[in-house]
């Protein structure tokens, strides 16, 4: 580790596991974590097949405790644009933090506490590591209603993958309880955990908050079950891009506004229609006029890799934009991107060129996601 | 048969005139997965220490240099559908390119097996 303590990286609870598991240790947002265990391909490709686990506990867990569950909603609706008055207890949501040009200052999941765990006024969020001190400081500046509480005690681990319900179901019965976007506290063999049936990866799976305490019996006891291997953030990246799922700083930010990053399902319909969250002028006049430029998705020919900055052309060799995330991705076995085109440019089937180190690499516009979703819904 | 490393983790096999060059297995130990491979031009002469090639994982892409000066005889085209060949036996099958050597004295500089063993310990 470094010495100077001003660029020391943070350590989240299962450190030591990932590091006696092979782990390779890079930084990100801020903390030491494995980029991958046996290779990113293996990693990813036992993610689809069976089922992975991945240490998340760096993105930032926050309570929000408001008097009552109306003032508390109210101030996140202040903040976001998605219609959160509507989750019923045990729902999440996924929507983003705008700032007033309407430009996106993080993505994050809003979950509504199970019937009887928290008291009223109380809701959960998840938010980007990277992003998580400036957005405590940056959501409790226009809200004062309620507090934030960053949850620095708690760890998070996703298991991820086809067989994940299974592996989870030897443990306890939450599989059967919750579908897709739900969450409920549950016991795991012992431990007190938060439990969600969510992820970053297009697979079914679940993201499960426990007591930093209770990080490495919770990893030995799903690591020791034969279908699971741990997975780091190669696979992690590879998986999220293949299910069309944005990284916060890559695919968007600031000076992108979530009708231009083709965020619509982060807008809830009541709130298009009264405003009233920061950001509503541009981002409410956008949806009427539409965006100048949109995400969209790219397959191109061969197996070149098109990453980040790479440059996107016309069929005339005009600049019409740039890729945001790309790689040769293992499950589509094609070279897969997103990136910003304009709008006129944006439908399916679009002739668009990447330039890599000079030189012309020719794809088009491509259907998100790029292996289909296998998500479990319950009513 | 003379083995040479740059500090860049490229090797160079000689055989007479001619450098068959690849990277370390140190080197795809490192880079992980091979999933692309850009090879250079038959008859391209390559200054030592020119981007030669480039080796690309899931991850990232790294540049291969040339590790003595001279032109490109034959490319491995075996990597263009099976990138893979060099994380599998990167000192064999997994070979990128033969240099035709056009000054055998920049091999000097290189360092043999036991200096790369210090260097990569």
């Amino acid at each position: 580790m470094a010495e100077d303590p001003a660029t020391e990286l943070k350590r989240t609870a299962l450190y030591d596991r990932h590091v006696a598991a092979g782990g390779r240790m890079v930084e990100f947002g801020g903390y030491a974590l494995p980029v991958q265990y046996s290779g990113i391909v293996a990693e990813h490709n036992h993610t689809r097949s069976a089922a992975s686990l991945f240490d998340v506990s760096h993105m930032g867990q926050v309570v929000i405790t408001g008097p009552d569950h109306g003032t508390t909603i109210a101030a996140l609706e202040t903040l976001t644009p998605a219609d959160l008055a509507s989750l019923a207890p045990g729902e999440m949501r996924y929507t983003v933090l705008l700032n007033p040009q309407g430009g996106i200052e993080d993505d994050l999941i809003v979950t509504r506490p199970a019937e009887g765990q928290a008291a009223d006024g109380v809701m959960f969020i998840v938010v980007n590591a990277a992003r998580k001190h400036h957005d405590l400081a940056y959501m409790q500046n226009p809200v004062r209603t309620v507090t934030f509480e960053l949850r620095d005690e708690l760890a998070l681990v996703a298991l991820q993958g086809p067989r994940a319900a299974e592996v989870l179901g030897k443990h306890c019965d939450i599989s059967d309880r919750l579908g897709f976007m739900q969450a409920a506290p549950a016991t795991i063999s012992g431990i007190s955990a938060n439990v969600s049936r969510s992820g970053y990866t297009g697979e079914d799976g679940f993201e499960i908050s426990i007591a930093n305490a209770d990080a490495a019996a919770l990893f030995d006891l799903l690591v020791a079950d034969a279908l699971v291997e741990p997975a780091g953030l190669g696979a992690r990246d590879s998986l999220r891009l293949e299910a069309g799922l944005c990284l916060y700083g890559h695919d968007m930010d600031d000076n992108i506004d979530p009708v231009s990053a083709n965020l619509l399902f982060a807008i809830g319909k009541r709130r298009r229609a009264e405003g009233g969250f920061i950001g509503a002028g541009n981002v409410i006049e956008r949806l009427a006029k539409g965006a100048d430029t949109r995400r969209v998705g790219l397959r191109f020919e061969g197996r070149q890799p098109v990453r980040e900055g790479a440059e996107l052309v016309d069929e005339n060799g005009t600049a019409i934009g740039r890729v945001t995330s790309g790689t040769f991705a293992p499950t589509a076995q094609a070279s897969i991107a997103m990136g910003y085109v304009p709008a006129a440019l944006a439908a399916e089937g679009t002739p668009v060129t990447a330039m890599v180190r000079g030189k012309p690499v020719p794809g088009a516009v491509a259907k998100m996601p790029f292996v289909p979703q296998r998500y479990v819904r319950k009513q | 048969m003379t083995i040479r490393y740059t500090e860049d983790h490229e090797y160079i096999r000689v055989e007479g005139k001619i450098g068959i060059v690849g990277i370390s297995n140190y080197a795809q130990e490192q880079l992980g997965d091979i999933v692309f491979v850009e090879l250079p031009s038959v008859g391209a002469s390559y200054k030592k220490g020119d981007e030669v090639a480039v080796v690309e994982s899931v991850k990232a892409a790294s540049e291969i240099y040339a590790p003595v000066s001279g032109k490109v005889v034959e490319v491995n085209e075996k990597l263009n559908d099976e990138p893979g060949l060099i994380n599998a036996d990167a000192a064999g099958g997994g070979w990128l390119l033969k240099i035709e050597l056009a000054d055998e004295g920049e091999l000097d500089a290189l360092m043999d097996e036991a200096a790369y063993a210090d260097h990569t310990a």
